[in-house]
């Protein structure tokens, strides 16, 4: 059968990126930066390649049997815990597949120009790829266990390319931060899976999502809603949700195609992702589906609101990709897995082009990255201008393009399965995404230059190798929303086996099924174009017609503007809230429990002793009349006790 | 089996030590050639126990048994089943790193490889002794080579430290001797025979109340040498002070002495107050975990801060062999195991650091990796395998004992949890004040890379850290049968399995689809 | 009628005398006469009581007391020959080095 052996690449797909990294960690150091790029590109490109092939034997076969099984070996067998390494292709994972390969592989070659003098460039390469492998063990492994492992390992990487420049402080700050915070999220994630394994007696997606989707469990029951809540937590890590999101706006000190991939495309939706997987378990649980959605709706407004202040180029995308997170977790969480889905991979497309075009007008300003200090540069960087526009246009929801099909369908379903609270908070985020993009836009490509004079000298558009990713990705965010175009469905169609299971499910009581973008869209389709179109024309008026209009918004909302700017000084409120006081305990520990109890009791144990001793000795005065008087005094004692002890 | 490979791996470092005093003490490099092939040597036919261990039995394998003190039914008794076979290999594998990592030791030489030896044979004694008094002077042998170790070869206050860990060892074996004394004497009462075969006293079945002091006496000691919190505070001084190669036998071999005792002696002779013990245990293990992590994470020498972590891996070690059940327990050995490789790799880095700075305060260093990159992948990799990184093996064994500990108490298994979190932080931040940032001391500018020793030394750990990470399946078939066993005799002989079900889970969900606790071992082979 | 009641009183008696010879005296010679008398005491109860019982192992014991009273009147005596030619007296108050 072609589209089985098609289908036992898959192996494949994984093996080639960890090639990769192996011989560029080993030996790239003595390699020319020619072949360390050959061999990296190369290995995604591979992967891309194979995972075409696999998708293409996914879909010879019949729809309902879309789900393939490859077992490796098995991993960790201990008693009734059994966890394999073994790869699960199905529409969902082959989907992220592809997109991991294909942008990955974008992301590779426009790498070569943006690190191409840097001292690390091998390592680079060595990292992106081991990123490339974990990502892909994320979304292919066939248990939870799995992706835990890949859940852990692209935060390895996270953490090893956010410090890819290592000697400045703040870049290994953020890349700990990332770590750690990712851990916390992590903790949660690990004790999910210990209660699936407690639940089911296996971690295997297609037996737990079986027997969870046999009826064995009510709607609402607890030990569900534990799990989904347990595994949300992990999600709220890795997808950079309230309350866990801080990392992501500093994980922008890592290369700028670096957050691009990981940090835009692919990581941060691994919980979007875990989320869809698990669908099945999801539905079971109302109450973990509504914390999805209000979560969701809340950080899709936070992080926009953060976003319309900030004058990092980068961190304004930070923000954003915080925000569009949170419409994929309110897309979920009112039970539009396929809408979740559909924006995952449309904002993969313009993220991705987003962060890769600031990289270049970074990489034209010799590494500026302070808005203030750009403007005009359309006309020196026009095929990067161009590009930018298209993925501004493109998030902001402006039909045709990509982000206006899928945030359109999200904003639908809010309204259609949540409530109209839903909509509102989704339509405002729209409103202020709109406006920063723009705001972002004008700022950098448009008015009068307020670039420095010297980087001016320097200015220069990207080289072939960098512009052409954009390009591609232009192409593919302003086509890329017609997979889910109302009325064909190419998107549902495809994703609907994996989803159907959740979709059998008797939901009683709740109003929770799945759906696929049903109901009257047009009507919402005019209301979300105008909602972008009035966050557009206002950051016109304020940026283009009136530059000065800003400064007195400041002035005038001065409170507001600085909670903003500090974004709602959270970090600072954590840092009090938990970092002090933890290191407090600890000094408390070391200084006062070990020092002074433990070893005070231990050390003076053994000082009592000594003191007890050196007391004693007194007894040995040296006059022997003392010594027979004692002997006297025992005889007598021994005499008395052998006679009362008749 | 007509050659006895255990004894030959127990007593090959004696012959070496009488090898090395033949030699002239000023012939240094002679003298550790010799070390180092004999220990080499040990490792290679300590290999042989892997291939040829039979997976299939619980019985004792490569038995030698021999008479030795008759007249009180002492004997040589010795053997090994999956439980004891990893820490042997550990201790066989870990010496000929040590005695490398020792290289440049230049005072008294000719004393200090005698040492490293005959900790050697005294290690591997305890680990295959199945006679409680063997096992006793194993235990106390022990002692010597590393009290002088520390107190010769050690940093300033290691008179103090070596003390220290001497007196404190040797307070808990006390109890422990009277308990193995007292046991032989039971022993006698029920069966009229003399003798300090384990494998008798397995048999004996002791009431309630003579067990708790018993298990009393022996968990002092055990719990000492673990160490668990609160005797944990000899481990900081010793390791501060101790050699490098002393910190990394110290960590990686004899710390595990106290978890195997455990195993050995407190599950299967007294099941039934081991099992009332569960939660007096669970909680110190508990605190040592958060307490160690929380305690490393504000060190500023390095070799405390890993010591301290120590504290926090062997809390999860203790936790779970207190979980009581097969998850619990494979992941504990296979997490020894794991201890002894990473903390062991950690303490070489770091005395690595000490060689070319003298220094092992956190702050002397920062931005290492600029001059040292190859040196930096390695402490890289070590660092994120005591984390627990899947991939690595921390993982492996952490998430089973977590598992086990969650199937037996919820509560429990969500605490310790935090500790893993918590290692992410101390770790990392060092890492990151050591080896990132830029380079603020002159002196760090001039460091030279890793060396060729350094890197025979450490790429044989790296090695195992992805393998036992990767397929950790090799550890665990190995030991499914013993451990499987070991829960049967615990089972049957306390019938915990009725007290395990009157008592209430604290943490009961609504749903009746959660398991009762399962002591009975998950066996799916046949006996 | 002496009775061996008799003998044992007397042994007695001479016993507490040493005893407190022993205790009381400052002279070592003295105290050295002491421990003399409660060998000798004791010596005088051995030999009653072999009588008594007409058993031959009391006054065995009594040639042994004899022997080693002999023996440590010798070493005595030097030892405190030795501590008055060091010291130039036999008072055992001032004779106390030998402590803590």
């Amino acid at each position: 059968m072609v589209e089985h052996s098609m289908l036992n690449l898959v192996a494949l797909i994984l093996l080639f990126p960890i090639l990769g990294t192996a011989v560029n960690g080993l030996v790239g150091k003595r390699l020319k930066k020619e072949t360390v790029s050959y061999i990296a590109c190369g290995s995604v490109g591979l992967s891309f390649f194979t995972a075409t092939l696999v998708f293409s034997g996914l879909l010879l076969l019949p729809p309902h049997e879309r789900l393939f099984e490859k077992q490796l070996f098995s991993w960790i067998e201990s008693g009734s815990f059994k966890a394999a390494a073994g790869l699960q292709v199905d529409p969902l994972s082959i989907l992220l597949t592809l997109i991991i390969t294909g942008i990955g592989l974008l992301i590779h070659i426009y790498s070569i120009g943006y690190m191409h003098e840097d001292k690390g460039y091998h390592r680079y390469f060595c990292y992106l790829n081991l990123f490339t492998f974990s990502m892909l063990l994320l979304v292919l492994g066939n248990n939870f266990l799995l992706m835990f492992i890949g859940w852990e390992a692209v935060g390895l990487c996270s953490y090893l390319l956010i410090g890819f420049w290592f000697e400045k402080k703040s870049a290994s700050d953020a890349a700990k931060k990332a770590f750690i915070v990712n851990r916390v999220g992590d903790f949660g994630f690990a004790l999910g899976i210990m209660l699936i394994f407690l639940t089911f007696h296996t971690i295997d997606y297609t037996e737990v999502f079986h027997a969870a989707s046999q009826g064995n469990f009510p709607v609402g029951s607890f030990t569900i809603t534990m799990i989904t809540l347990l595994l949300f937590v992990g999600a709220t890590g890795k997808s950079a949700q309230i309350p866990l999101y801080t990392w992501l706006p500093d994980a922008m000190e890592g290369p700028t195609p670096v957050s691009a991939l990981i940090h835009a495309a692919t990581m941060v939706t691994a919980g979007v992702y875990m989320i869809a997987r698990c669908n099945v378990l999801y539905m079971l649980s109302p109450l973990t589906m509504t914390v999805v959605a209000s979560i969701g709706a809340a950080t899709a407004l936070f992080a926009a609101s953060i976003g319309l202040v900030q004058n990092d180029i980068k961190r304004v995308l930070a923000y954003s990709t915080v925000s569009q997170l949170g419409y994929m977790f309110l897309a979920c969480g009112v039970g539009a897995f396929t809408a979740g889905v559909f924006h995952l991979v449309t904002h993969a497309f313009f993220k991705a082009l987003l962060f890769l075009g600031s990289g270049s007008v970074i990489h034209a300003l010799s590494g500026e990255m302070d808005v203030r200090k750009m403007g005009g540069l359309r006309h020196h960087i026009p095929v990067t201008y161009k590009t930018f526009l298209i993925g501004t246009v493109a998030i902001a929801g402006i039909p045709p393009f990509a982000g206006f099909f899928s945030k359109d369908e999200i904003l639908l379903e809010s309204l259609t399965y949540g409530n109209l609270i839903y909509w509102s908070v989704a339509a405002v985020a729209s409103l202020f995404t709109a406006f920063y993009m723009f705001r972002l836009l004008f700022l950098t490509f448009h008015g009068k230059s307020r670039v420095e004079h010297h980087v001016m000298e320097h200015l220069h558009e990207s080289p072939k190798n960098m512009t052409i990713p954009l390009i591609v990705l232009a192409g593919l965010s302003s086509i890329g929303g017609f997979l889910g175009i109302p009325g064909a469905h190419v998107m549902s169609t495809f994703l609907s086996p994996v989803f159907s299971a959740s979709g059998h499910t008797k939901v009683s009581g709740a109003e929770i099924s799945v759906h696929h973008g049903e109901g009257n869209p047009y009507l919402m389709m005019v209301v979300s174009t105008a909602i972008a179109l009035t966050g557009i024309f206002i950051a016109y008026q304020m940026y283009i017609k009136k530059p000065e209009l800003p400064k007195k918004l400041a002035e005038r909302f001065r409170f507001i503007y600085r909670v903003l700017l500090n974004k709602y000084y959270v970090d600072e409120i954590y840092t009090a809230l938990f970092v002090n006081p933890t290191r407090k305990i600890a000094v408390f520990f070391w200084k006062c429990v070990d020092i002074q109890i433990i070893d005070g009791s231990v050390n003076g144990i053994a000082r009592s002793i000594g003191w007890f001793s050196s007391n004693l000795r007194y007894l040995q005065t040296g006059y022997v009349r003392n010594y027979a008087f004692y002997i006297v005094v025992g005889c007598i004692f021994i005499i008395v006790l052998a006679a009362l002890g008749k | 089996m007509s050659l006895p490979l255990l004894s030959l791996i127990t007593f090959l470092p004696i012959i070496g030590v009488f090898l090395i005093l033949l030699m002239d003490s000023k012939d240094r490099e002679l003298i550790r050639l010799t070390s180092l092939l004999v220990s080499t040597i040990v490792f290679f036919i300590s290999l042989p126990l892997y291939f040829n261990f039979d997976s299939h039995t619980y019985d004792m394998q490569f038995v030698e048994k021999l008479r030795w003190i008759p007249s009180f039914g002492i004997n040589y008794y010795i053997g090994i089943d999956g439980i004891s076979l990893f820490l042997i290999l550990l201790a066989t594998f870990l010496t000929p790193i040590s005695v490398l990592a020792s290289w440049h030791v230049t005072k008294n030489v000719k004393e200090y490889m005698i040492a490293m030896l005959t900790l050697e044979t005294a290690m591997v004694g305890v680990f295959v002794s199945l006679d409680a008094f063997l096992f006793f002077v194993f235990w106390e042998l022990m002692l010597i080579p590393m009290y002088l170790l520390i107190g010769i070869w050690g940093g300033p206050r290691r008179v103090y430290a070596t003390i220290k860990f001497f007196l404190y060892t040797t307070a808990g074996s006390v109890f422990m001797f009277l308990a193995i004394i007292g046991l032989y004497f039971l022993n006698y009462r029920a069966t009229d025979e003399y003798t300090f075969s384990l494998l008798e006293f397995y048999r004996l079945d002791l009431s309630f109340a003579v067990q708790f002091w018993l298990f009393i006496a022996f968990f002092l000691a055990f719990a000492i040498k673990v160490p668990m919190f609160p005797f944990h505070t000899w481990l900081p001084d010793a390791h501060v002070e101790a050699p490098t190669a002393g910190s990394v036998i110290l960590a990686g071999v004899l710390l595990k002495m106290g978890t195997y005792g455990f195993i050995r002696f407190c599950l299967p002779l007294f099941p039934e107050v081991s099992y009332a013990f569960i939660p007096v245990i669970s909680w110190m293990a508990i605190v040592g975990i958060i307490y160690g992590a929380l305690v490393a994470l504000v060190q500023d020498d390095l070799k405390k801060l890993v010591a301290y972590s120590s504290v926090s891996h062997l809390g999860f070690v203790m936790l779970g062999i207190f979980a009581f059940n097969i998850q619990g327990i494979e992941g504990s050995i296979t997490q020894m195991v794991n201890h002894g490789l990473s903390t062991g790799a950690l303490f070489l880095i770091v005395g690595m650091l000490y060689e070319r700075r003298h220094t092992r305060m956190i702050a002397d260093f920062g931005g290492l990796t600029k001059r040292i990159p190859v040196f930096a992948i390695f402490f890289m990799i070590v660092t994120l395998s005591s984390i627990g990184l899947p991939g690595l093996n921390g993982f492996v064994g952490e998430f089973l004992i977590l598992v086990g500990t969650f199937k037996s108490r919820i509560l429990y298994a969500s605490i310790a949890t935090s500790g893993i979190v918590l290692a992410a932080v101390y770790m990392l931040w060092m890492f990151q004040r050591v080896m990132f940032n830029e380079i603020t001391h002159e002196e760090n500018k001039m460091l030279k890379d890793i060396s060729k020793r350094e890197l025979v030394i450490l790429i044989p750990i790296v090695f195992l850290i992805f393998w036992i990470g990767i397929y950790p399946n090799s550890l665990l078939r190995k030991m499914d049968t013993s451990v499987n066993h070991l829960l049967m005799q615990i089972g049957e002989k306390a019938n915990i399995v009725s007290v395990a079900q009157g008592q209430k889970n604290p943490n009961q969900l609504k749903h009746n689809s959660i398991p009762k606790i399962d002591i009975v071992s998950e066996s799916k082979q046949e006996w | 009628m002496i009775t061996v009641t008799h003998y044992i009183v007397l042994s007695a008696i001479l016993f507490t005398l040493g005893v407190v010879g022993v205790l009381i005296r400052r002279n070592a010679i003295v105290v050295f006469m002491c421990i003399e008398l409660m060998l000798n005491a004791v010596n005088l109860s051995f030999v009653a009581f072999a009588h008594y019982l007409h058993s031959m192992n009391g006054q065995l014991f009594v040639f042994f007391t004899m022997t080693v009273a002999a023996a440590e009147a010798a070493v005595g005596l030097a030892i405190i020959v030795a501590v008055f030619r060091n010291k130039e007296t036999v008072n055992i108050d001032d004779i106390n080095i030998m402590k803590w």
